[in-house]
């Protein structure tokens, strides 16, 4: 087996008010089918319920996100995809379904600090105020011109995931976001 | 810049989040038609100045296809709809009413 690498090395870029990390590799597995068909495997699968409609359930280093009416993704350490991919299977063998490892198609990173919200607030047409977003949704948007996801972590920091491919311009224009001044747009921002 | 809701994630999406996909209800001449009814249905297109139904992909969201009825002109939403549907939905149709009663109803 090879060794999975995360595509920038574990960049860190530190700005004004919000610091940007790469975090190393993360499982991550889409699951695709009828809500109704795959929740009982699901929670064999990762041990958490099922999320509604744009929700992420999240305990320790697992986690489950809602991505769309018929899709999921389901997070957990690195290690552990295979086992959840084979419980998956077993469970959901005669359920039409998907079920695919994209842990190395994906890039992660890590927004902390009182300015994270400003940061995304600056690349996402996605209305960032605390009382729009908050802790337990998963909102899937436009980071500048790739798609991405991003969620608040049981830290409080935000959590962004986008395709591998365009990591390098991911990291990038977040640390162009995040090295502005901060102008101060949601006073109120409970980010850590 | 239009801010249309998607039916499936509940999001109110920025146009820049979206994909457009033409007029909706285009109804496929498929084999067996005549040439008339398949050019029609490959390039007559209504073009109005008013009321219009859409084709949008939340493509930087959830990747669903759905439906949307607006003014080309005012750029007024009426609402927007699931994919799976033939006709606009009746309580599409009552909210341009209310807002255009002038309006003809679908050519």
């Amino acid at each position: 087996m090879s060794e999975a690498r995360s595509p920038l090395g574990g960049a860190v870029c530190q700005g004004e008010g919000a610091k940007v990390e790469e975090l190393p590799a993360q499982g991550m597995v889409t699951l695709r089918g009828a809500m109704g068909d795959i929740a009982d495997a699901v929670t064999a699968a990762i041990g958490l319920s099922m999320p509604s409609q744009r929700e992420i359930v999240i305990a320790g280093d697992k986690a489950v996100a809602w991505m769309s009416p018929d899709e999921l993704l389901l997070l957990m350490p690195h290690a552990e995809v295979q086992a959840c991919l084979t419980t998956l299977s077993e469970r959901l063998d005669g359920t039409h379904h998907l079920a695919v490892d994209v842990s190395d198609a994906r890039a992660v990173f890590r927004i902390s600090g009182a300015g994270a919200r400003e940061v995304l607030a600056r690349l996402c047409p996605a209305d960032l105020s605390p009382a729009a977003f908050g802790p337990g949704e998963l909102r899937r948007t436009r980071l500048a011109q790739v798609p991405a996801a991003f969620w608040i972590d049981e830290a409080g920091a935000f959590r962004l995931i986008c395709f591998r491919s365009v990591a390098r311009y991911a990291f990038d224009v977040l640390c162009g976001a995040a090295r502005g001044a901060p102008v101060g747009f949601f006073p109120e921002s409970d980010a850590v | 810049m239009l801010t249309l809701k998607c039916p499936y994630c509940g999001i109110l999406c920025d146009e820049t989040e979206l994909a457009a996909g033409g007029e909706a209800h285009v109804k496929r001449a498929g084999p067996g038609s005549s040439d008339e009814a398949f050019e029609a249905y490959l390039f007559d297109r209504e073009n109005p100045m008013g009321v219009h139904f859409e084709r949008w992909r939340h493509a930087h969201g959830c990747g669903k296809w759905f439906l949307a009825a607006r003014d080309t002109v005012t750029m007024e939403v009426f609402g927007t709809y699931k994919a799976q549907t033939t006709e606009p939905p009746e309580e599409i149709v009552a909210a341009i009413r209310a807002r255009r009663p002038e309006w003809e109803g679908r050519a």
